[in-house]
């Protein structure tokens, strides 16, 4: 899933500084999972602004929705008689879902709440790991199902780099070499013939460097 | 190996006759006055064959690696030009073999680069478009097939000597040997090793090398730095990653009253080196004096080093 963190307090409010009446939005897809951007974050959200716009002297209206995901238009639709009647939209949804709500209500300033960090997955309650990098391209069949693009801090292919110590990354003691990792996988497997290979130098068109993706189901475009 | 002369190189000249190398390392300065660099070439001149320059080490911003390089040769030296991955794409990458081959410049050192976090520019967005094995595969590829990575013809091809790093020391241990043998099957012709403080470690790596015979197919120089102080000692030894200091010879320079460290941190460098010369398969030694150019020359004297040979 899309991991998302909320901004800074500080920020939202100078986002919003200028508007009397918002609609904070939330979005029901990943941001509910990993709890920075579902229906009660939208509550706690709104209900700090409200506090310190009051303590301002200065108060803000607020309405507070959910919908079941912002990246869709079909689900962004349903704000339609809200948007008309508000200065401004807090999403906090992905990016992705701050720009449909943007592209469908081109008159109206739509704020991002959150930071949209990456994608990944819990290893735990409320603690998130980036597994994946989208780069369009999977490789996880030839480094035992962890993604040296992602997880080694160079992206190296044909890691591990001089400066992996006790299975740690050279940035950070709390890191996670990848190539550690992967190396001790394809043990595991006993496919270390695998790393012999040399990987050879990676095509990144399919990733964001060919511009921006898409996906098309031909038989759905009828 | 091969004892055919692919290039220009006096080092390659120096190895296949089956010298004994030495490579040093010059460090560029940070800021644009080539004096420092001529200040620093008069102090190395004659103490080693060939010279690293450092591309960006530890991801601190300092003159370019080329740019160095050329004033080296202006003092009548040869440099190894470094170049790593974290700051260029393969575009970037083939332009500077180029502009550097176009120079004058003879070595190339093939690095995937430190990370940005390390330098003094963190907030900056690296790069990695290749990796340090592909790096080799690809000033190869320019060299000897005359072609560039997207396959179009290279006029003027650049005659590069081609080597990269090897850090026997970092984990896995196990998996060291065998990327050293990718590099090997990605073209690379020399090799310099991390700096050598634990000897049995080394020994270890290199017997593997030796066993799977890639010294045959590849120059290996070990790597050495003479510790300044205690200090740096325990600095290396603790804080810098890939790196290994055994206790005793951290002992050794902790029993070492301090005004007398700096000549025993160089005691340590000659002994290692009289020590990699009699390893088999090591075919020079390359001596990274960190910011202290000036005992190049006594290291390097004391291991009998002197004077180089003329090619």
């Amino acid at each position: 899933m899309v991991i998302g963190e909320r901004k800074p307090f500080d920020e939202i409010t100078g986002m919003v500084e200028g508007n009397k009446k918002i609609l904070v939005l939330g979005c029901g897809g990943c941001v509910t999972v990993c709890l920075t951007g579902g229906h009660d974050e939208v509550r706690v959200l709104s209900s700090q602004l409200r506090m310190a716009r009051d303590k301002d002297g200065n108060p803000i209206e607020i309405i507070e929705k959910t919908v079941e995901r912002q990246c869709d238009p079909e689900y962004v639709e349903q704000i339609s008689d809200i948007v008309p009647d508000v200065d401004g939209v807090l999403s906090m949804a992905c990016g992705a879902g701050v720009q449909y709500v943007a592209e469908r209500y081109p008159t109206v300033p739509v704020y991002p709440a959150l930071n949209t960090s990456f994608v990944g997955g819990s290893t735990k309650e409320g603690y998130y790991v980036e597994k994946c990098q989208t780069c369009g391209s999977c490789k996880l069949y030839f480094t035992g199902g962890i993604c040296p693009i992602a997880r080694c801090s160079k992206s190296l292919l044909n890691g591990p780099c001089g400066g992996s110590t006790k299975g740690k990354c050279e940035i950070d003691p709390e890191v996670d070499c990848a190539w550690q990792l992967i190396l001790d996988r394809l043990k595991a497997l006993n496919r270390m013939d695998l790393y012999d290979e040399v990987m050879p130098i990676n095509d990144w068109r399919p990733n964001r460097d060919g511009g921006p993706r898409k996906m098309v189901r031909e038989d759905f475009q009828r | 190996m091969n004892a055919e002369l692919n290039t220009d190189s006096r080092l390659e000249k120096i190895l296949k006759s089956g010298q004994f190398a030495v490579t040093a390392e010059c460090g560029p300065p940070r800021g644009a006055d080539a004096n420092v660099i001529r200040e620093k070439c008069k102090l190395l001149k004659g103490n080693a064959d060939a010279f690293n320059i450092t591309d960006n080490q530890t991801s601190v911003v300092r003159m370019s690696s080329i740019a160095s390089a050329v004033v080296m040769m202006q003092e009548g030296m040869e440099p190894i030009m470094q170049m790593v991955c974290r700051d260029r794409n393969r575009i970037a990458i083939q332009s500077d073999i180029l502009g550097g081959a176009a120079l004058g410049i003879k070595n190339m050192l093939c690095l995937s680069g430190d990370h940005q976090k390390f330098g003094d520019h963190p907030q900056a967005k690296n790069v990695f478009d290749i990796d340090s094995i592909q790096l080799i595969s690809t000033v190869r590829r320019m060299r000897d097939e005359g072609k560039f990575l997207g396959g179009e013809e290279i006029k003027g091809v650049p005659k590069l000597f081609v080597g990269a790093a090897a850090n026997p020391f970092a984990d896995p241990f196990e998996i060291r040997v065998p990327r050293l043998a990718k590099k090997v099957k990605a073209g690379v012709e020399f090799i310099q090793t991390q700096c050598i403080f634990n000897l049995k470690k080394f020994g270890e790596w290199m017997k593997q090398v030796v066993d799977r015979g890639l010294h045959e197919k590849v120059y290996i120089l070990g790597g050495v730095t003479p510790f300044k102080s205690f200090g740096m000692a325990r600095y290396m030894a603790k804080n810098v990653p890939g790196m290994d200091v055994p206790d005793d010879l951290l002992q050794r320079m902790k029993d070492t009253p301090k005004e007398k460290q700096a000549e025993e941190g160089i005691k340590i460098a000659v002994e290692t080196i009289q020590q990699l010369r009699e390893m088999a398969g090591i075919a020079g030694v390359h001596i990274m004096a960190i910011e202290w150019e000036e005992k190049v020359h006594e290291i390097a004297s004391n291991a009998g080093l002197l004077p180089r040979p003329q090619v």
